[in-house]
């Protein structure tokens, strides 16, 4: 029988893994990379506290509706860096600053 | 140790594994395909939990929308044969001191929480229960969601095509 804190301690060291990929990465793609790993995890410790704790599904409704979010989250921050390299031809977020002052 | 057992372990560091790939390559590239195997590692772990609607769904949705585009991201902003430029990254222990910080946190969360007894659940289709769940429990959510992708969308298609309104 496998324990709900197994699960747990995968979705802890994937979210760990995934803060380290948005602080380690200059490039966006790869931050975003970072932010699907995190969603991930959640969507894991939803699921399992769905079949562990709670009766019926709804932690499973919850990472339905977290997959959904993090697929348009996908679609516009794509836009948006296909965006930038077309404008800095570059995608490393240290040199991107518009945004200042 | 079951034979079930031992496909959970190795579900697990796979998953694990590939996501330290995704982590710390230095290529991005390899990220992405390493991000591959931890998807689909995550949507194996699904299926340990009796969800398998999510599975399904998390390989359609992750593997064949998500992690399309990011291949498309990466390939259409990446000079793959412009070699001199090295990608650089942010102070690498920095970065493992907040991970590491954020993950013992976590880690003494799960281990002094005291856990309800688990739920004996047996394993059952749940995909007529989550379509119950959408048309009765989760119909605002439901329609609140569609109208979000739907505007989603519609910025991704607006922002993607910015340049064709500045001529």
């Amino acid at each position: 029988m496998i324990r709900l804190e197994t699960f747990l301690i995968i979705g802890a060291i994937v979210f760990a893994l995934g803060i380290f990929t948005i602080l380690y990465k200059k490039n966006a793609v790869g931050i975003l990379m970072g932010v699907e790993l995190l969603l991930n995890s959640v969507n894991l410790n939803f699921i399992a506290f769905s079949k562990y704790i709670d009766a019926s599904i709804n932690g499973q409704m919850v990472a339905l509706f977290i997959i959904i979010l993090a697929a348009s989250e996908a679609a516009v921050a794509l836009a948006i860096i296909l965006n930038l390299y077309r404008l800095h031809a570059t995608v490393d977020v240290s040199q991107i600053d518009d945004m200042k002052n | 140790m079951e034979l079930n057992e031992l496909l959970f372990l190795v579900i697990a560091l796979v998953t694990v594994l590939s996501a330290m790939v995704v982590a710390f390559s230095k290529k991005i590239l390899h990220s992405a395909f390493a991000l591959l195997a931890t998807l689909a590692g995550f949507a194996a772990l699904y299926v340990y939990l009796s969800a398998d609607f999510l599975a399904v769904t998390q390989i359609m949705v992750y593997v064949g929308g998500i992690l399309i585009l990011i291949l498309f991201g990466v390939l259409l902003t990446h000079r793959i044969y412009d070699t001199s430029k090295r990608t650089t990254h942010n102070s690498v222990w920095w970065s493992l001191i907040g991970s590491l910080l954020f993950l013992t946190i976590l880690l003494v969360v799960i281990f002094k929480a005291p856990w309800l007894a688990s739920i004996g659940s047996t394993f059952a289709p749940t995909t007529a229960k989550i379509g119950r769940n959408i048309l009765t429990t989760y119909l605002l959510p439901f329609e609140v969601i569609s109208v979000l992708l739907l505007g989603a969308l519609i910025g991704a298609v607006s922002i993607g095509r910015m340049e064709d309104r500045k001529k």
